[in-house]
């Protein structure tokens, strides 16, 4: 664990600002390949390798969407999800599960998750699912 | 536990033989104790009846004959009294009187003749020309003067013939004696013992004290005299006193000798019969009773045998279920187990999987900003990127299909869509069924609504019906077609094959535990019972059709969710589905 928070804006200016998403996972190696990805296609994106990390983040700036994984060691993804709703609730929340646990999934939408994928997932589909998140953000 | 449920042919043909034995045991002694006694006091009360029966007979005739010649000597005697010597020594009037006494009692009499005091016989009426028969030295007439009257023994005297003598002796006005004399008809007096009849050995006769006999009797009597001899000695003037002797005869038959005295005691009336005969009923009831009883045995004995066999296969046939639950309860854990390891190794490969396609990707998101125009192997590279794309995607699929299988391996009733299930268990087989030349189709019918079914129970059922129709076409290879449809409200899963059918005999017994054509060690026989059971519990119905030659047709008739009687499309979870907006 690093513990470093690594904020990336590499992006040209824009005169719109870009969406800004938080990655909570704990897998080190897949939460940098994300944000990797993410930043190219236009997204301010924040990685963090564990929930503490993340509501430190959260604590330091506000995010349009946050991308959580269901199953983190330090923290279950749906703590993490009641915790995040408490902060920020406007903030719409991507939550990422194993194949299986439907479960889990819907007792996240219950608890006000906006959707969840499946991982290993479509980049294209996160992206689509962000971007949707994030009108609905703006629109509230 | 699981040793107790092994139990070799020996130990079945044991508890078999301990069955028999204890029912025959329980059954037949018994049996043989009631029918025992039974026959023993029958026999004990028989032969007294029996016995009784032949004392009384043999007083009544002894009675009869002794009556006989009571009246004998009464007519003489009364004969007598009524007239003097002198009348009687007429001849004339000596064969009226006899014709008068033959007429009055049934030819009892065979002649009359008037003896003087020196035993000489001075007239003579009847058949013999005995007038002047000198009967001094006779016996009877020595007795005859000594007694009142008296009855001779049978005897053959002047005449030669077998005949005796009723004597009378009276005295005359001068102080003379003088005897009437006649002589019984012998023929007569033998019929009335001769008459004496019983059973096939029964004969009766009479003996004098020196063991003569003084009648013929109806058949020989070969034994020995003795037996009536030690009676004159030692049960001697008893009168209507029967005695009753059983003694072995020469030939070795045991014969009963029924005795009483007659004539004040100087000859005795015997009757003497087989005691085989005398006991015939003994011995036939003891036939039937042993016919009845070896039957009665046969009886039990096939019982015991047919009902401790058939017990004893049931018994077998629970034993062998019972182990075959174990092994399915056994079978059920691991596949459980299984099932666990499965996700847990699916969930860890798939963050590896998922950082490897994320990377490749990026290096594809990369290979744009670069000015790689030049580059020869640019192509290379980006098919090389698809690649690892593809096969992650292929990874992805794998773990999907391990992590749905270990999610169903509990036989917990879920809302699942039949669809899914079938595709699963027909990906499954694919393998088998091209190893098999056989085409596995499956044909399913869309916007099915779902069932509260188990999953891992359908599978079950599923795999077991695509199984058998997988061995019946293992041979000659051929097609199966799994078809889904939806019949009121009931899904309806066929499984067709175009195998070589099922004869109609085993037809009705398909369903049955333990029914298996498939050879020992193969089959267990419980397969399609299981799926029966199956669908049953869950309300529902498995039927098959099946023709020699043209193949084979189950349909398993699952209920559809309550659910869908009021409302038709299901908010039921689709795999990596949108349920925010379902």
């Amino acid at each position: 664990m690093t513990g470093k928070i690594i904020h990336m804006s590499e992006q040209p200016e824009k005169r719109e600002p870009l969406p800004k998403v938080l990655l909570v996972d704990d897998e080190v190696g897949y939460a940098t390949i994300l944000r990797k990805r993410l930043s190219k296609r236009n997204f301010q994106v924040t990685a963090t390798f564990s929930g503490s990390e993340g509501i430190q983040a959260l604590r330091k700036e506000d995010f349009d969407v946050a991308v959580v994984d269901l199953k983190m060691e330090d923290m279950d993804g749906i703590e993490l999800l009641k915790i995040f709703k408490k902060m920020v609730p406007s903030m719409a929340v991507i939550m990422l599960t194993g194949h299986g646990s439907d479960r889990a999934a819907k007792e996240g939408i219950e608890l006000g998750a906006f959707d969840y994928l499946s991982k290993p997932c479509e980049l294209d589909e996160l992206v689509a699912k962000i971007k949707l998140a994030c009108g609905e953000g703006r629109r509230d | 536990m699981n040793s107790s449920f092994h139990h070799d042919d020996g130990y079945y043909r044991y508890l078999t033989r301990n069955m028999i034995v204890s029912i025959l045991l329980v059954s037949v002694a018994p049996l043989i104790v009631i029918a025992a006694a039974i026959l023993y006091y029958f026999e004990i009360s028989y032969r007294e009846i029996a016995l009784d029966h032949l004392k009384s007979m043999v007083r009544e005739h002894a009675r009869t004959v002794d009556a006989f010649l009571d009246e004998r000597v009464a007519n003489i005697r009364v004969l007598a009294e009524s007239h003097s010597f002198e009348e009687f020594s007429d001849e004339q009037f000596l064969t009226n009187k006899l014709t008068k006494l033959r007429d009055s009692y049934v030819k009892s009499f065979v002649d009359l003749g008037v003896v003087n005091a020196a035993g000489i016989q001075v007239a003579y009426a009847g058949p013999f020309k005995l007038r002047r028969a000198d009967y001094s030295d006779a016996e009877w007439f020595k007795q005859a003067v000594e007694r009142h009257y008296y009855i001779s023994d049978v005897f053959h005297g002047l005449r030669g013939l077998p005949h005796f003598i009723v004597a009378v002796r009276q005295v005359s006005s001068d102080g003379e004696v003088w005897i009437l004399r006649a002589t019984v008809d012998f023929e007569r007096f033998n019929s009335l013992v001769q008459d004496i009849r019983m059973g096939k050995t029964g004969v009766a006769f009479i003996l004098n004290k020196k063991g003569e006999f003084q009648t013929t009797p109806r058949r020989a009597v070969v034994s020995s005299t003795h037996v009536y001899m030690d009676f004159l000695r030692s049960e001697w003037v008893v009168p209507d006193k029967v005695t009753v002797v059983e003694e072995p005869d020469t030939s070795g038959d045991v014969c009963l000798h029924v005795m009483t005295s007659l004539k004040g005691g100087d000859w005795i009336l015997a009757f003497r019969q087989n005691a085989k005969d005398a006991y015939a009923v003994i011995h036939s009831t003891r036939a039937l009773a042993a016919l009845i009883f070896v039957f009665g045995v046969m009886g039990i004995v096939l019982m015991a045998v047919v009902l401790s066999r058939k017990m004893v296969r049931r018994i077998s046939e629970a034993d062998l279920q019972k182990e075959m639950m174990n092994e399915q309860v056994i079978e059920a854990g691991k596949l459980a187990s299984v099932g666990e390891l499965a996700a847990g190794i699916a969930h860890e490969i798939n963050n590896p999987v998922a950082i490897m396609v994320e990377e490749a990707g990026w290096i594809e998101d990369l290979l744009e900003d670069e000015d790689l125009k030049q580059c020869k192997s640019l192509d290379e590279f980006k098919r090389a990127l698809t690649q690892i794309n593809t096969q992650g995607k292929r990874c992805k699929q794998i773990t999907q299909k391990l992590l749905s299988f270990a999610r169903k391996t509990e036989p917990v009733a879920q809302n699942i869509q039949l669809n899914d299930l079938v595709e699963e268990v027909v990906a499954l087989s694919q393998q088998r069924a091209r190893y098999s030349n056989v085409k596995l189709i499956s044909n399913l019918a869309p916007d099915l609504p779902t069932a509260d079914v188990s999953p891992s129970e359908i599978q079950q059922v599923m795999l077991n019906l695509i199984n058998n129709s997988l061995d019946a076409l293992e041979n000659g290879g051929g097609k199966i077609e799994v078809t889904t449809r939806l019949k009121g409200d009931r899904v309806v899963i066929d499984v067709e094959d175009d195998g070589p059918g099922i004869p109609k005999a085993n037809l009705a017994r398909i369903f049955d535990p333990f029914f298996t054509t498939k050879p020992v060690g193969k089959g267990t026989g419980l397969g399609l019972s299981i799926c029966y059971g199956i669908v049953k519990k869950m309300g529902g119905e498995i039927t098959v059709n099946s023709a020699v030659g043209v193949g084979t047709a189950f349909h398993v008739h699952i209920p559809i969710s309550p659910l869908h009687k009021v409302e038709k499309k299901p908010a039921a979870v689709v795999p990596s589905g949108k349920i925010a907006e379902a």
